[in-house]
């Protein structure tokens, strides 16, 4: 039975069954009703060293492209440093579980705290999570905060400017929760704030859940929002991408209840969709409706400074059915990511990550309005993702960019296409595409 | 530099960089075209410290840390298994990172290939017609499982059946599940050997059952015999059956849970299928179901086309999307690659070897340990405590102990059936003599516990920390670095 993940001698294996008492292994499942014993072989193939592993997944590697992204919807194109996979390659990090043990688990609870604190300088909260599973849940669960908190109201107003696979996902947790949804539509690419209003005068909307910025890349203007909100007693999630608030208006400043979103725009690779890292913030007064693991500091016996997974009475090892959520980890390595990129790219470096993707994003915009085959679709500010209009054939035109390594655009209907850049893009690649997509 | 305590804020120093990026080629001055009035007043704190400041003080707080590359974690229910190394390296593999989940399919078929492969191996696995790798955790899938049986009911147009069933002895996280599902909670009472007992179950099963969620085996690690009754009963009320598949590592070779008569599970890749646990996260938790229940499964779905090619889809009586894009893919990978290096050869001693590393403890430490249930038991079995009980030792001051010894604690205070629960699981990559050490330091605790008693009341002794001061943490929470320095100062 031995194998490089199974230490078991067949000595270790007879003195074994001699403590216990038995004279083979498959006594340990006398208990197990005959029919439902597994007699065949599994139809999985044999087993492979480590040479044969390698050679399959570069064979399967080979049958991806990788290309060169010029777009977004939700999983940006950032750069990682080099120090954040080596320093996530310490063991003593990923081998750990949840930190049950505080005693032994300092280094994942002060990351944590570390990570709370950046989290909470973007947003400009009091109140952050130890983090959640992606952005779209992160919304999912802000929805339930805003219904638990609210008295007896039970709907919750979602704008059609949010990206739609967190539209997608809120949705399924409603409907399942028994949680009414409402769609506010939109004008000239931002939530339609007069229908918003004329919405809350119903008075059983317990919160409304907006984006910063919005799935067009724009920046909503949300003067006054929070005031009618709350006015109608409800409260206010900005879904907001956390790279961005480092120069966007911060969720606190807009008057929000609670902020959330996807910390993949923090470096994470793309990887095809996940892991990623969802956020949560808020004001100390939801603090306790909150979902998922909190990090808070102490002092051990002697003193000396010390970090406790806290407030667990929220959680469901506890509370069980009554808990806020069912929510019982985090993407912990995920947040060690978040904090390290933080941390080196620190209060400046955070600015220039924008500056730089934003003038990138105004160059394509720029250049493709001057070639005349593009057209605005709003006139509204951008980042670093936005739409344009046109009539090209733009699924013609994205084929023949993935021929030369490019992915263009996301076509979001007929005539119109979005797209983003981030700081790795460079003029020559931004020139190239350019140059691609006007071929004919 | 085990007494390094500083926090990262406390190395900033004004214009300090951890980084640079390329020189700005396109004079756009994109920013400016913002009005300043959505832009932020003032700047976000963030550190400014260089690249060694940071790589010194995360390499620090490693230190401070214990994982299962530093020694024994034999903490029940979570199946701290070894986590293989090339496994690391292939899914940092930059042809696999660099995907974005909105490519084409054309260009990212070893990616789907991956996806639809190891949905495939997991329901040969566990006996069922196909998975969903998209759930992001063991407790996403139970919401997921639960909400793919409330969507089969709604789909049969039987609106009544809101209720779930769930052991007394479960994970916390199926009933908080249930909740956040929409459904409501009926519990079931186990017998005093921890298994459902049948006959309290039967009354419960009416015609507002949507199913039941069971773990086998159960959360005192003993295998539910009555299990086919069980399933009929359900069945023929007209329910589905829910695997809580946390406690599936014992069962790899043995059983299949749909065999078993399940009609839905999870299956938690970082338990049983080997990827690291992250201090936390990311996880990964596949839901397979029966047959009858594929068109359920949420979307997007991965498909195989018959000349062998895979694209996405979308179903139209899918629950809907519990995740932005296809899940924790960086993490299939990595079960992906422990499937395959193990092989059908060695997946079958899995669960054999888990079990007989579990009763081997049992049997080596009941003369000093409370066993509350005899018997054979699976991966992972519960102790009452210490045995005897005049010394005033508690379980959590053996927990404490252990982590002097250089030992991660078992889970305690889990399952509520008993007072002093300490539940262990060592996980079939350990061997014997990591178990001898692990049995004799307990053995030493137990006579401690009898002899000088304070020694263990007062422990841990030599950790970085000590005991720390969870009341007042609760109390007045202090949770980023600004309001530590407040209340410091």
């Amino acid at each position: 039975m031995t194998n490089k993940y199974l230490p078991h001698t067949e000595d270790d294996i007879r003195e074994m069954l001699q403590t216990i008492g038995i004279g083979n292994i498959d006594e340990l499942y006398a208990d197990v009703p005959q029919e439902v014993v597994f007699k065949e072989e599994y139809d999985i193939p044999s087993e492979m060293s480590e040479i044969e592993l390698r050679r399959h997944f570069k064979n399967l590697a080979q049958q991806n492209k990788p290309l060169t992204i010029f777009a977004g919807s939700g999983a940006y194109d950032h750069y990682s440093p080099s120090t954040i996979a080596h320093l996530l390659a310490r063991s003593e990090f990923y081998t750990a579980y949840t930190p049950y043990q505080p005693e032994i688990s300092q280094g994942t609870l002060q990351y944590i705290f570390e990570y709370q604190s950046m989290i909470s300088e973007l947003t400009g909260m009091e109140a952050t999570n130890a983090s959640i599973y992606d952005g779209a849940t992160s919304a999912a669960e802000a929805m339930f905060m805003m219904v638990n908190s609210a008295k007896k109201k039970n709907r919750v107003l979602l704008s059609s400017t949010l990206l739609d696979s967190v539209v997608k996902v809120i949705k399924t947790y409603a409907k399942f929760h028994g949680v009414k949804v409402g769609v506010i539509g939109e004008k000239d690419g931002v939530t339609d704030l007069d229908a918003l209003y004329k919405e809350l005068e119903e008075g059983d909307v317990a919160g409304v859940i907006l984006p910063q910025p919005n799935k067009y890349g724009i920046i909503e203007n949300l003067e006054g929002v929070a005031e009618n909100v709350h006015s109608a007693k409800g409260f206010m999630t900005l879904y907001c991408d956390p790279s961005a608030l480092a120069v966007l208006r911060t969720p606190a400043e807009w008057g929000a209840d609670i902020a959330c979103g996807d910390g993949q725009t923090l470096g994470m690779p793309l990887s095809f969709g996940g892991p990623y890292l969802g956020f949560i913030s808020c004001s100390n007064s939801m603090l306790r409706k909150m979902p998922g693991r909190v990090v808070g500091a102490t002092k051990d016996a002697d003193g000396k400074r010390g970090y406790v997974l806290t407030l667990q009475a929220r959680e469901q090892h506890i509370r069980r059915q009554k808990a806020t959520s069912n929510i019982c980890s985090n993407q912990s390595l995920m947040a060690l990511f978040a904090t390290v990129y933080l941390s080196l790219m620190g209060k400046q470096g955070l600015k220039e990550v924008n500056e730089l993707a934003c003038d990138g994003a105004h160059y394509l915009y720029d250049k493709l309005i001057a070639s005349g085959k593009f057209e605005k679709a709003y006139d509204k500010p951008f980042l670093k993702e936005f739409v344009v209009k046109t009539n090209l054939d733009m699924k013609k035109i994205n084929e023949r960019l993935i021929e030369n390594g490019i992915m263009g655009g996301i076509i979001l209907d007929d005539n119109r296409v979005e797209f983003a850049v981030t700081e790795k893009r460079t003029k020559e690649e931004i020139d190239t595409l350019v140059e691609i997509m006007l071929e004919d | 530099m085990k007494t390094y305590d500083k926090l990262i804020f406390e190395l900033s120093k004004p214009g300090r960089k951890g980084f640079e990026l390329p020189e700005d080629q396109f004079n756009t001055n994109g920013l400016s075209s913002i009005p300043t009035d959505l832009l932020r007043k003032d700047e976000a704190e963030l550190p400014e410290v260089s690249e060694l400041d940071v790589v010194r003080h995360f390499t620090n707080l490693s230190n401070k840390n214990f994982g299962v590359d530093t020694g024994f974690y034999p903490l029940g229910s979570c199946t701290m298994k070894y986590n293989p190394k090339i496994n690391e390296e292939l899914a940092a593999m930059p042809e696999f990172l660099a995907l974005h989940p909105l490519q084409d399919a054309s260009t990212v078929q070893g990616a789907l290939h991956i996806y639809w492969d190891l949905q495939r191996m997991l329901a040969n696995i566990s006996g069922l017609a196909e998975f969903t790798l998209n759930p992001y955790a063991g407790a996403h899938g139970e919401l997921t499982g639960l909400m793919v049986m409330r969507q089969y009911h709604m789909s049969r147009g039987d609106e009544k059946r809101t209720k779930v069933i769930v052991p007394d002895t479960a994970h916390g996280t199926n009933p908080a599940s249930a909740m956040v599902a929409g459904l409501e909670v009926v519990e079931v009472k186990s017998k005093p050997n921890g298994s459902i007992d049948v006959e309290d179950l039967k009354p419960l099963l009416d015609d507002t059952i949507a199913g039941i969620m069971m773990t086998n085996p159960n959360t005192v690690g003993m295998f539910e015999t009555e299990i086919l009754e069980i399933a009929k009963l359900v069945h023929d009320a007209g329910g589905l059956l829910y695997y809580d598949g946390a406690n599936l590592n014992p069962l790899l070779g043995k059983v299949r849970p749909g065999d078993m008569g399940f009609d839905i599970m999870h299956i938690n890749l970082h338990k049983t299928f080997s990827t690291p646990h992250g201090g936390g996260g990311p996880g990964s938790g596949p839901v397979g179901v029966a047959a009858h229940l594929v068109d359920f499964l949420p979307n997007p779905r991965v498909k195989k086309a018959e000349e062998g090619s895979y694209h996405v889809e979308t179903g139209d009586q899918s629950l809907g999307s519990i995740s932005s894009f296809f899940g924790n893919f960086g993490v299939m990978m990595k079960a992906y690659a422990y499937i395959l290096s193990l092989g059908k050869e060695n997946i079958k001693n899995v669960g054999p070897l888990a079990t007989l590393n579990a009763n081997y403890i049992k049997e080596s430490l009941k003369d000093d340990y409370l066993l509350p249930i005899e018997g054979v038991c699976k991966h992972e079995f519960v102790f009452d405590g210490l045995k005897d009980k005049s010394t005033g030792v508690t379980t959590l001051n053996v927990a404490k102990r252990l982590l002097d010894y250089g030992f991660h604690a078992p889970t305690i205070y889990f399952p509520l059936l008993f007072h002093e629960s300490m539940m262990i699981e060592p996980t079939e990559t350990e061997s014997k003599e990591t178990l001898d050490e692990f049995i004799e330091v307990m053995h030493k605790v137990a006579k401690e516990a009898r002899e000088t008693p304070q020694s263990v009341i007062d422990a841990p002794l030599t950790t970085i920390v000590r005991k720390l001061d969870e009341t007042s943490a609760a109390k007045k929470p202090i949770l980023n670095y600004k309001a530590l320095k407040e209340a410091e100062a």
